[in-house]
């Protein structure tokens, strides 16, 4: 390479210094500040350091525990759900194990039940934080979008279930968890107000306004992190776990793509 | 038992006109046989039917000159074909190669949004000329309410090279004169001369011809989501032919960090 300017990336997530005989390989990783190989592989746990990559911070125990109760309510939404049926549709043709979760990622990002639910979900948050009176304001009156986008505008109340009757137990069971665990404000006050919050929307609370209301709390911001929403929300975890062995995209799980 | 859920009536019932495939070996599309009434149609025709509904060939052969010269430059820089090409380098298949080109292009400042985002506000705009609003009020309430404007401005370089030569197939198959055209240039002379000199790029004039030819904002979106195929699939090809890895390489160096200095640990 020439003395030239080159170009960059800029990142406040990752460090590296070469290995002394090749300037194309990393002989110490960094991440925000933290030695990966040498530090982070021995005494980090998973969930933990997926809350370093995207918050460049160590999580306390109560963010890393709400972290990992809704990382585990979220991993496997069972056969029945649309994304997880996406991603049998690509196992069962024998198709490739990464098309398994590109199709059940595509899928589960939607407005029904997906990361752009639990998006909208958290702009409800960030809205209404918890005034019940702006909530009743805000499911009555939603807002409109102002041009057309790729997404097509929610049709239900974001975080509740529009096919629903009451709200399903494992909902009930996962916040009742999370708000043991994590002892969070908006959690807290969701448990509280969750049968007023069901009668404006006309339907039962949803896994997805669980997950807003959890990563609301551990301030996923809206503006600057949204990927990791989106993460989150989106059922990776399962496929690795559960119908694939050897799912050739892991390495997307950490993929920083948020703060860079 | 009485009937709770909202979904049992679409228990193992769903209900269509778009088409589908029966036992006897009968292909319907939106009403017509595949093997005896469409089959003569050239693909892109056939697109448009199954998308939008419309029997066109002009249309199709509009659009189809949309995807040659618009939206697939071979090159693996631009952000798209990228992908294509770090899957190649990295020796992936071309299928999973080009899902993930096109999944990006549906992106903010290129691709799909604006196209969709373009055609959207063109309608928009004619409705509120149609209410007697000056092309100033329309372009100013816009840039005030989004800060953006889908179809005007470039990343990068200013011009589209790719508007004159697009206009000029336009007219030789004799589009390129309907009203939404005049206004998408018309907003493209008022904007060059604002403080923003946005220029008209190649959304707002693909967007401008196909809502003169009828189309909606989704039947846009829809007919342009492959329509970067055919620059993503050569930047696979080429990078899977080369040495593997040697697509751009980037050395330690390469990485400019902002974070945290110091070396921290992490207490058990």
């Amino acid at each position: 390479m020439t003395d030239k300017s080159v170009e960059t990336i800029t990142t406040k997530i990752w460090r590296e210094t070469p290995e002394s005989d090749n300037p194309f390989a990393a002989a110490d990783c960094f991440c925000s500040g933290y030695d990966v190989y040498g530090d982070l592989l021995k005494n980090a746990s998973l969930i933990d350091y997926l809350y370093l990559l995207f918050k460049l911070e160590r999580p306390t125990s109560q963010q890393s525990a709400l972290l990992e109760g809704l990382a585990i309510a979220l991993a496997n939404p069972g056969p029945r759900d649309h994304s997880v049926r996406a991603a049998m549709s690509a196992g069962v043709g024998g198709s490739t194990h990464a098309s398994a979760l590109i199709a059940a990622l595509s899928v589960g990002a939607g407005n029904l039940g997906g990361a752009r639910e639990v998006f909208h979900a958290m702009e409800y948050w960030q809205l209404c934080a918890t005034n019940l009176q702006d909530w009743q304001q805000i499911i009555k009156n939603p807002p409109q979008e102002g041009r057309a986008d790729v997404w097509s505008p929610m049709e239900h109340p974001p975080g509740f279930d529009p096919n629903g009757i009451s709200c399903p137990t494992p909902v009930i069971k996962t916040l009742a968890h999370l708000v043991e665990v994590g002892q969070t404000p908006h959690l807290s006050w969701l448990q509280d107000n969750r049968q007023q919050l069901e009668e404006f929307a006309d339907c039962p609370l949803a896994f997805s306004g669980v997950a807003a209301a959890a990563l609301f709390d551990l301030i996923f911001c809206l503006s600057r992190q949204r990927c990791s929403i989106y993460y989150c929300a989106c059922p990776v975890l399962p496929f690795t776990l559960w119908s694939r062995k050897n799912l050739a995209g892991g390495s997307t799980l950490f993929l920083p793509m948020a703060s860079n | 038992m009485p009937v709770h859920s909202k979904l049992e009536k679409f228990e193992d019932n769903w209900r269509t006109s778009i088409g589908g495939w029966s036992l006897e070996g009968k292909v319907v599309l939106r009403g017509k046989d595949v093997f005896t009434e469409l089959n003569e149609k050239p693909w892109m025709e056939y697109l448009l039917y199954a998308a939008t509904g419309k029997e066109s060939p002009k249309i199709a052969r509009l659009m189809e000159a949309m995807w040659v010269i618009c939206t697939s430059f071979p090159d693996p820089r631009i952000w798209n074909n990228r992908i294509s090409a770090l899957a190649g380098t990295a020796r992936s298949t071309g299928v999973l190669a080009a899902a993930g080109s096109l999944a990006v292009t549906e992106a903010t400042i290129y691709g799909l949004k604006p196209i969709k985002g373009a055609t959207d506000f063109f309608y928009r705009a004619e409705a509120r000329l149609s209410e007697g609003k000056s092309l100033e009020q329309i372009v100013k309430a816009e840039l005030k309410q989004f800060r953006s404007i889908y179809g005007y401005g470039r990343p990068i370089v200013d011009a589209d090279e790719r508007v004159k030569p697009m206009m000029e197939f336009a007219r030789s198959i004799d589009c390129g004169n309907g009203k939404f055209v005049k206004l998408a240039f018309d907003i493209d002379k008022y904007l060059s001369n604002t403080r923003l000199k946005y220029r008209i790029n190649i959304a707002a004039v693909c967007a401008a011809l196909l809502a003169d030819e009828g189309l909606s904002p989704m039947d846009f979106y829809h007919m342009a989501t492959l329509a970067f195929t055919a620059g993503a699939i050569p930047c696979f090809i080429d990078a899977s032919n080369q040495h593997e890895g040697g697509f751009f390489p980037l050395r330690t160096s390469r990485l400019s960090f902002t974070g945290v200095e110091e070396v921290r640990h992490w207490e058990v």
